[in-house]
């Protein structure tokens, strides 16, 4: 008889005390669950004010205020988190052969710095909230608005330590807690991409901590950091903003590239194309990231020579994102494919990040930017690499790990027909805001020239396709925890430490000490994949 | 002597193996506070450079004397830390060294108050001059990038404040549990706490010449 699962002990004390870092993923799923419906349900409300081009549902100040929500409650509470401290938590250990993480108490804590963090935001952009965007640009946010700017920097600036201290028990994990045997040529490249993704995590979330601090003593007590008045510079604010929210975006893909070298080679059954080259790319990706901020201020009016600079970066980053989507293309290459619900979310991370990517090249350009900046094609552009990408990834990681992490297995049909529909009504709702962006329509007002209004038609019936489909697996993944059948070891005939253990896993992984003998992804015909 | 059967905590095959993942632990956690200061730093050297005039005429009036003090004051406590983390080495080949690392933990914790104290001494000095922003109408700078540094030197000084209190707060629970750790826990604590205490010192350091010392 197997040790018992994971989940096997009841009791609510036992969830809200526990160090399993499995559990711990569990309690942060259900959390940023939670916040991705916050924040799409002020997505919904802005698709249906911009249906017309008449401010007929929400006023101009109600329309900032409910752009804010949706992108401090995406951003902080769903993108950031979402990847890296659910199946992070879940599967680092696991893929790395360790019975848990390195601080198991700092990550119970910090799951309740996110929560703590993201409830006290929700309170106070909910009694009011703030108009300033999720940026809190000065001198807006410190002089001019009237929100409870302070309360919600304090909500992100506690979730920001939630963040620092995940990324440091991933690193500490990965690099201690390897089980003999698991040199780092033969990590999981998900391994790779969440410790790419911690540095970033541990590097820039303080530059934000210390930013957060300046406008609320700004909002204060006027101390002048960010007030042409006293000598400060508004523009010393976006420097150090874009030093960390630039990084964070990498924060949101990395992981769900990590996610995705898992999905092209368990559906191809086939090892990853150039490993190598797939692992140091997220590390390259992690190490540029840090220099290419200035590209936010192309028509801030720093100089024209660091513009160039950061110009030239930028399309840097571009060579190891092209390594990345050419390797999996390159992977399926003459593999013996099973298409699974996972694969169909893997297809569609790649085809929304290439479009993302590509138009990201375009506001890259010193001289495209000039007439894009501050237009819907910026909107469109992130969206497909933040939302398109990065959300494909979780859903993508969600399907391919439901079996493990619940035990059950859930409808193929349904999981592919959200897939298909979430790449379907995605391009449905973004791809006229590049036209839109293009055509010269401007971010962030809730009234347009009517001229614009049959591509904004377009957007929002796309936007209630993509509704549907995010909202999909809610009810048939859940469904599959009463209906479901029961999972066996490894419903997906895949190579990995995790598809080796009982789903779900025992509490302490593995059953004995896990010593590897194996290069990742061994796929050839004689590779064992008996029980560990 | 101290012979003991405890275990490392169960993720970990050895003791060795726990205090590296600490130790990387906290070092990470040093770097993300170096980003934090740093950034502030750099804003005040930003700042230096941009209002040479107003940044002189704040600094003459900063509180010299009492932050030389308190410079002296800290880096004491960190030699005082430096001896606890040696005497706690001792534990396992020594008799009876939990004493002497007690009375070094006491000491830089009193030392760490005796800074907290005199930069109280100092922001009352500087209330009272009504150059605390937000508390009085009329600051008597005449610059008002003078204002803003002295601002900034508010912040930072503040912030950097809260890690000592944080600190001491940590070496103060050090010292009252010491007994009822177990000798591996108990070094391990005592190196990462020290490492702390350590950083917090050296941000003192930088901040000192950055606030006070440069222009003056």
């Amino acid at each position: 008889m197997s040790a018992p699962s994971y989940l096997h002990k009841q009791g609510l004390m036992s969830w809200f005390l526990t160090q399993d870092h499995k559990r711990i993923a569990v309690l942060y799923m259900i959390t940023v669950t939670f916040f991705f419906f916050v924040g799409g349900l002020a997505a919904s409300l802005i698709r249906i004010e911009l249906v017309t081009p008449n401010g007929d549902l929400l006023t101009a100040d109600g329309y900032n205020r409910a752009f804010t929500l949706h992108g401090v409650i995406m951003v902080w509470f769903f993108l950031i988190p979402s990847i890296p401290s659910v199946f992070g938590n879940f599967l680092v250990p696991i893929m790395i052969g360790a019975k848990d993480m390195a601080f198991p108490r700092l990550n119970l804590f910090s799951w309740y710095l996110l929560l703590g963090g993201g409830l006290f935001t929700l309170l106070a952009l909910l009694l009011g909230g703030v108009d300033t965007g999720w940026t809190f640009y000065t001198p807006l946010s410190t002089m001019f608005s009237n929100g409870h700017v302070v309360a919600v920097i304090c909500g992100v600036f506690i979730a920001g330590f939630s963040s620092i201290f995940t990324g440091i028990n991933i690193i500490a994990t990965v690099h201690t807690l390897r089980a003999p045997g698991m040199t780092w040529m033969r990590l999981p490249l998900f391994v790779w991409s969440m410790y790419a993704t911690s540095i970033i995590l541990v590097l820039a979330t303080p530059v934000l901590a210390v930013t957060l601090i300046l406008v609320a003593a700004e909002h204060l007590f006027q101390i002048g950091v960010f007030d042409p008045r006293l000598g400060g510079d508004p523009l010393l604010f976006q420097h150090l903003f874009w030093f960390y929210s630039h990084p964070a975006v990498y924060i949101m893909i990395l992981p769900a590239m990590g996610v995705i070298s898992e999905l092209i080679t368990a559906s191809g059954h086939k090892r990853i194309f150039g490993y190598s080259f797939v692992a140091a790319s997220s590390v390259a990706i992690a190490v540029i990231g840090f220099l290419v901020w200035g590209h936010h201020m192309f028509v801030a009016g720093q100089s024209m020579y660091a513009s160039l600079a950061f110009s030239l970066l930028s399309f840097m980053v571009s060579i190891p994102s092209a390594i990345k989507a050419y390797n999996w293309s390159a992977t399926l290459y003459k593999s013996d494919l099973t298409v699974t619900a996972p694969f169909l979310f893997a297809l569609t991370f790649i085809g929304l990040f290439i479009i993302g990517g590509v138009t990201g090249l375009f506001l890259a350009l010193l001289a495209a930017d000039l007439h894009a900046h501050d237009t819907y094609f910026v909107v469109a552009h992130f969206h497909y690499i933040m939302v398109g990408a990065a959300v494909a990834g979780y859903f993508g990681a969600l399907h391919f790990w439901w079996p493990k992490i619940t035990g059950r297995l859930y409808p193929q049909l349904w999981g592919k027909i959200t897939a298909v529909m979430i790449f379907c009504g995605f391009n449905l709702t973004f791809f006229p805001q590049f036209i839109l962006g293009y055509l010269g329509m401007p971010r962030r007002y809730h009234t347009y020239d009517p001229d614009f209004q049959f591509l904004n038609v377009l957007s929002s019936a796309g936007a209630s396709i993509l509704a549907v489909a995010y909202a999909l697996p809610f009810f048939y993944l859940l469904g599959s925890l009463r209906w479901g059948e029961r999972a066996p070891m490894n419903p997906w005939e895949a190579a990995g430490l995790e598809w080796r253990i009982p789903s779900p896993p025992p509490t302490h992984n593995f059953e004995a000490p896990v010593i590897v003998d194996f290069e990742a992804y061994d796929y050839s015909p004689e590779a064992r994949r008996d029980p560990l | 002597m101290i012979r003991s059967d405890e275990q490392p905590a169960e993720q970990f095959a050895a003791w060795a193996q726990q205090r590296e993942a600490a130790r990387l632990g906290m070092w990470l956690f040093l770097a993300s506070e170096v980003m934090m200061f740093g950034s502030l730093i750099m804003v005040a050297w930003f700042y230096r450079i941009e209002h040479a005039d107003g940044v002189a005429e704040a600094v003459a009036g900063l509180h010299y004397g009492l932050a030389t003090a308190n410079t002296f004051m800290l880096l004491s406590s960190s030699l005082l830390m430096s001896l606890a983390l040696i005497a706690s080495e001792q534990m396992f080949s020594q008799p009876r060294p939990l004493l002497r690392v007690r009375r070094c933990l006491l000491g830089s914790a009193v030392l760490g108050l005796l800074f907290l104290t005199c930069k109280g001494i100092e922001y009352t000095l500087e209330y009272r001059e009504g150059l605390l922003p937000g508390f009085s109408a009329d600051s008597p700078l005449y610059l008002p990038s003078a204002r803003l540094f002295m601002n900034l030197y508010f912040i930072a000084t503040a912030l950097h404040g809260v890690h000592v209190l944080v600190a001491v707060g940590l070496v103060l629970w050090l010292w009252a549990r010491l007994k009822h750790l177990a000798p591996h826990q108990a070094r391990t604590r005592i190196e990462m706490t020290t490492l702390y205490w350590h950083l917090v010192d050296a941000i003192w350091i930088v901040l000192f010449a950055t606030l006070y010392l440069v222009g003056r």
